[in-house]
């Protein structure tokens, strides 16, 4: 496949491999962050991590929005479901992930909600056009590569006048999230060394929001394509760096990330969204103006004032370790439910839901390295 | 078949329309099994117009399967649900081994369904059928209310003759056993796919659908000693059958992700989807698990057979206790090819 096969080539990545190899500073470690979720999973899906010798080591981070979205948050939005005048649009990433009491949208659909699966913002905007006695509310999820979409939709609804769809949104922000990372007051139990940012937040954002984490942490970060070559070019892009004693903002992704991003998207994001106060976030808490919000002027498009939803706090299962997860505290295999009672059929934590996450990725494609290393610690040293 | 004129006017196969009276059992029943499905399928077992088909059984092991389709669309290039129903119970019967007989058809119908696309799928069974060499011999037809079922559902069963001394069956892998796969995968869900009203994508591919009882002859011909498991790869895809058959035998399973041909159409489109090739269906593919010193004798045999062209080795049975499915990727790295968790694609066959 032209464009694409060409990011997969297994010679060219030998070749990034043994020149990492030769690079790393055999006495020292290297452990890098890759924030996003589609870095994990492209790194469990190729088996990125037995091209890296054992001073390389990955440690995956909370850019996974299913993950980091908090129960309570999938609790409204059954409430929604459930009322017989709404019809709930929903990414079908979100339909299994586990709610409080044993609920999800997906057995609540199974129960009667109105609950549909769409693959674009346009199919919910459709969807409130032909059946006009329905009250449609798209649940808006995502990083900042799915909140132009979202507006997109909104600017839809104004221009044809709809008065029947509005938008739960739950969108976040990535500084915000790897700033609440890299200051954790653990985070000298990680020594996260490095970060890897995801190149399509950047394809909107550009590069320059990073420029302020490098610096405060003097950490480098790489923002880099999702393409197993991709990220094998990122991390000896890292290498280099701490070798060299730079932390910089680098663009591994030059053929679309620009320092600036999209000011077309920009704009559109910044007349129909504002920053909230503050989120909750599963596993960082609550973050300060790390998740966006409809503005008053689009108060009849937003789903939490149109149906007067007042958040639901819930506690997550308190065995679960999903939050520790998420921070790179833990290795998914190391939580005591990880393949026990938690797997991708029956999950009981947000990072085994969705494929991007930690737990499912390192289940679903890697789990085999587990009888390697099944004596080895909780963390790589 | 000639059908003798006994229900008076004919049925209005342009605009008509199934309504319940289809389905209470009186006149309008029995004109609709006469005029549509008698006169495609047009056999002497089902001309006897008894409630079941006589026929002699021959000495030996044989087999029964059954399986319901609920494709959407109905419709779909490269076939349609009735070529499905029959082509996807065949194979089910052939990965016995054993060649098919005879084959029985019910049907649920949605009221309001157009009479004009019943025929059209009796019609396409029928060719299915014949191309196979197996009749349709026995058949039901059930109508629901509208809204209660999609237009058509189609269950099929197919018995078979399994061979003398064949004993296939997915507990029969052995550590060192070769896993030879009989061409591209993912085709049939692909294709499915470009169709859904909600998804369209322009795409020349057609489903791979086709009856594989031939090939399976011909292996069978060749090496039938030495083969020990067969499956079609359908639901769920080539990582379904390859979890299956590790799970049955105790065993697990090492593929090379470079020797799977996988079309071009395909990896774009699941690439574009979000899909892995892996798990996506086939309905004119299988696999088989064989002794190694058989292995080269056997993929001759399948490419010199049409459908068969692009056989080739992917892998071999491995000890594991786990049972884990484990590919080596193209990139260099391994991997599990796991069970697949949730749906995928729902309502592909």
């Amino acid at each position: 496949m032209k464009h694409i096969d060409e990011y997969r080539d297994g010679g060219l990545a030998r070749a990034i491999a043994a020149t990492i190899t030769r690079e790393a500073v055999a006495r020292r470690h290297y452990h890098f962050m890759e924030f996003c979720g589609g870095h994990t999973h492209a790194i469990s899906r190729y088996g990125i991590e037995d091209l890296l010798p054992a001073n390389v080591r990955m440690v995956h981070g909370p850019g996974c929005p299913v993950c980091v979205l908090p129960v309570g948050r999938i609790d409204d939005a059954i409430a929604l479901a459930m009322r017989p005048d709404v019809t709930l649009c929903t990414y079908a990433d979100l339909m299994r992930v586990p709610a409080s009491a044993g609920r999800s949208l997906l057995r609540a659909k199974a129960a009667g909600a109105d609950i549909r699966m769409i693959y674009s913002t346009l199919d919910a905007i459709h969807i409130a056009e032909t059946e006009p006695h329905r009250e449609v509310v798209f649940f808006a999820i995502g990083f900042e590569t799915t909140t132009p979409p979202t507006a997109l939709a909104i600017k839809l609804a104004r221009q044809k006048h709809l008065t029947n769809f509005s938008v739960f949104c739950n969108h976040v922000l990535t500084p915000p999230a790897i700033r609440a990372v890299l200051d954790a007051p653990d985070n000298a139990a990680i020594r996260i060394d490095g970060v890897i940012g995801p190149a399509h937040v950047s394809t909107i954002t550009g590069t320059a929001p990073y420029q302020s984490l490098a610096a405060d942490f003097a950490k480098p970060i790489v923002v880099a394509g999702f393409e197993p070559l991709d990220v094998m070019q990122a991390i000896l892009m890292l290498v280099r760096q701490i070798n060299e004693a730079r932390h910089d903002v680098e663009n591994q992704y030059a053929r679309l990330v620009t320092a600036r991003g999209n000011m077309i998207a920009q704009l559109a994001m910044a007349e129909m969204f504002e920053r909230r106060a503050s989120f909750a976030w599963r596993g960082l808490g609550e973050l300060p103006h790390s998740a966006l919000r409809l503005r008053a002027a689009y108060a009849d498009l937003d789903a939490e004032r149109r149906f007067a939803i007042t958040p639901t706090a819930t506690a997550d299962n308190p065995a679960c370790e999903c939050g520790d997860v998420l921070r790179g505290l833990t290795r998914p295999v190391d939580c005591k439910l990880f393949g026990t009672s938690c797997s991708p059929e029956s999950p009981m934590g947000s990072c085994m839901v969705s494929p991007e996450g930690a737990c499912a990725a390192h289940w679903t494609y890697g789990r085999f390295r587990d009888r390697a290393r099944a004596h080895a610690g909780r963390l790589p040293a | 078949m000639r059908l003798a004129r006994r229900h008076g006017r004919r049925l209005d196969l342009r605009h008509g329309r199934i309504d319940l009276s289809h389905g209470a059992g009186g006149r309008a029943s029995a004109q609709l099994v006469d005029e549509i499905f008698r006169a495609a399928f047009d056999n002497p077992m089902l001309d006897r117009g008894d409630d079941q088909a006589a026929f002699d059984v021959p000495a030996g092991q044989m087999v029964i399967s059954t399986d319901g389709y609920v494709i959407s669309p109905l419709f779909f290039p490269g076939g349609d649900i009735g070529s499905l129903a029959v082509h996807g119970t065949i194979n089910d019967v052939a990965m016995a081994g054993a060649r098919p007989l005879h084959l029985a058809a019910s049907y649920i119908i949605e009221e309001g369904f157009f009479l004009a696309d019943l025929q059209r799928i009796a019609h396409s069974m029928a060719r299915a059928a014949r191309e196979a060499g197996v009749a349709i011999v026995t058949g039901d037809t059930k109508v629901v209310e509208r809204g209660k079922g999609d237009g058509v559902f189609i269950t099929t069963t197919g018995v078979g003759l399994v061979p003398p001394g064949l004993g296939l069956s997915a507990d029969r892998a052995q550590p060192g056993d070769v896993v030879i796969l009989s061409g591209s995968i993912g085709d049939h869900g692909v294709a499915v796919m470009s169709k859904r009203h909600n998804l369209g994508f322009e795409t020349d591919l057609l489903s791979d659908s086709a009856a594989l009882h031939g090939l399976v002859a011909e292996m069978v011909r060749v090496a039938a000693g030495a083969l020990r498991v067969m499956r079609d790869p359908t639901r769920g895809g080539l990582a379904a059958s390859l979890n299956e058959i590790a799970q049955q035998s105790r065993t697990g399973c090492l593929i090379d992700e470079d020797r799977i041909p996988i079309r071009a159409e395909v990896a774009a489109a699941c690439e574009l989807l979000g899909l892995d090739p892996l798990y996506v269906a086939n309905e004119g593919k299988l696999i088989a698990i064989a002794a190694p010193e058989a292995a080269d004798a056997l993929v001759a045999a399948m490419r010199a057979h049409p459908l068969g062209r692009d056989a080739v080795a992917i892998g071999e049975i491995t000890a594991d206790d786990q049972c884990f499915v484990q590919m080596m990727t193209s990139f260099g790295g391994g991997r599990i090819v796991d069970w697949l968790a949730g749906e995928q694609l729902p309502r592909i066959c």
